[in-house]
């Protein structure tokens, strides 16, 4: 079956853009080269196609107790334009997906990972099943971009019909871009400050070209997985998959244990406290950890990296991995097998990178 | 595309280049653009005895690790210092500057099992 595209595709292919599969869409990997877009993320701003992100809206009285039943964070108390984290899990706690909810004056809105989309459809409705909410999946009506870095506020500034540099942090607006309806959300999965744009297809190219002639930098997928390594955000099928659990993965802050029942919740209070939790680790040298790069603590094997690389802003090879609890705490020094080799390193604080404020 | 014809090829990526009986040994441009830029660059000792396929380095970027096979038999005699201390050299000159290793042929040892410039330009057309 022939890859989804997005409506930048032709602009990508037509730019440098290197495309490749991803979660069943061929999308850029890079541009320039990951390095220098990385750099432009971290010092200017950079433009991120992000329109294979799966966009869900719901209609009806019962969204919001389907939305408290599947989601771990809470939904009541969200107010207007408030977006939140928060995780999907199957009864015995494993993450099905780690998704933002939207309110909107209207109802809410969810933006799933492009590769669990047609998994997250299927679970709620599923869920949804005897209740008066209906599903409908919008991800092929709009096209969503993010502008990201220390000058995304900057460059957006007169686009829309309404001051978006007002938006707080993790709130979203609907507002317009050339006549035409569009939401602009202070969201991003870069660890700097930003905006995803969700807009028309057909203005897509125009808002692209527009951000570029601004000074944007267009940047791949490559980039974003190593600006959010940086920051520590977990990457669904790394860090998060259905054999972790939300509280081992360092999100219990997106969990609402006390918020009544939700799928998951008795799981997730009696988790047993052996289970390995995720850490950071910094490696000695230049060389970069791996996806299954076993971690070796006092001669054992008790780990394995999820995510790893050696990062263009911060010049260090940094890795993400699950440990034992007890081989958790800042300063542990731990070995790295790196294809027959070891290599020091040592857990780390997460985020490895914070944005000044 | 950007493949010198006067080079033989190994399908995993090498060129090699035979002056007299010694092979100088690189990356093709293809394999460094797919690496995306270099970020780490090991090689072997001089003087270690290879025959194809042998792990002669390793080349990393932000995205992954390769390895560096050894695409003759024959002994390393001189490994690229300047291109394992400035990554730019295998990024900008992969056929140039950007050498990694030169290999003394072994008595017998050919370069007839290379491909040849066009051969790999159609395997990586298939890419």
């Amino acid at each position: 079956m022939a890859n989804l595209r997005t409506p930048l595709y032709d602009w990508h292919a037509a730019h440098k853009g290197r495309m490749v599969p991803f979660a069943g869409w061929d999308m850029p990997v890079q541009y320039a080269g990951i390095i220098e877009e990385h750099k432009a993320v971290r010092t200017g701003a950079g433009l991120f196609d992000v329109s294979h992100m799966a966009r869900l809206s719901f209609d009806g009285p019962d969204t919001l107790p389907l939305l408290e039943e599947v989601f771990t964070n809470s939904v009541a108390g969200m107010k207007e334009g408030q977006v939140r984290y928060g995780l999907i899990c199957r009864e015995d706690g494993g993450i099905l997906d780690d998704v933002l909810v939207y309110k909107w004056p209207y109802g809410y809105a969810m933006v799933v990972n492009a590769g669990n989309r047609e998994k997250i459809v299927a679970w709620l409705t599923e869920r949804a099943a005897g209740k008066q909410v209906k599903l409908i999946d919008q991800t092929f009506d709009t096209c969503l971009i993010a502008v990201q870095g220390p000058k995304a506020v900057e460059l957006v500034s007169g686009l829309f019909a309404d001051d978006v540099s007002k938006l707080k942090y993790y709130y979203a607006t609907p507002t317009r871009y050339r006549n035409a309806g569009c939401m602009v959300s202070r969201t991003g999965y870069t660890g700097e400050d930003g905006f995803e744009v969700g807009l028309p297809n057909a203005l897509a190219v125009p808002f692209w070209e527009e951000l570029i002639a601004k000074g944007a930098v267009p940047c791949g997928l490559g980039a974003r997985d190593t600006l959010r390594l940086e920051a520590a955000m977990p990457l669904y099928g790394h860090e998060l998959n259905e054999q972790t659990d939300p509280i081992s993965a360092g999100l219990g802050w997106a969990v609402k244990l006390d918020k009544g029942e939700f799928v998951g919740r008795q799981a997730l209070k009696e988790l047993p406290d052996t289970r390995p939790v995720r850490v950071g680790l910094e490696l000695d040298g230049k060389r970069a950890a791996r996806e299954g790069s076993e971690v070796f603590v006092d001669g054992s094997a008790l780990g394995a990296v999820t995510s790893g690389s050696f990062v263009p802003h911060l010049q260090k090879s940094i890795a993400m991995a699950y440990l034992p609890k007890k081989y958790a705490a800042v300063g542990t020094p731990v070995l790295i097998d790196l294809r027959g080799t070891k290599v020091d390193a040592k857990v780390v604080p997460l985020p490895f990178y914070r944005r000044k404020s | 595309m950007t493949t010198p014809p006067d080079l033989r090829y190994a399908t995993s990526h090498e060129w090699v280049k035979l002056d007299g009986d010694v092979a100088t040994v690189g990356v093709t441009k293809f394999a460094v653009e797919q690496l995306t830029e270099p970020t780490f660059l090991e090689l072997k000792k001089v003087g270690l005895t290879v025959k194809p396929g042998d792990e002669v380095g390793i080349i990393e970027s932000v995205k992954s690790t390769s390895s560096i096979y050894a695409p003759v038999a024959g002994e390393v005699i001189a490994v690229n210092a300047d291109a394992v201390n400035d990554l730019a050299k295998v990024n900008d000159d992969p056929f140039g500057g950007g050498w990694m290793l030169k290999i003394k042929l072994a008595p017998g040892a050919s370069l007839d099992h290379l491909l040849t410039a066009t051969q790999y330009d159609a395997q990586i057309a298939g890419h």
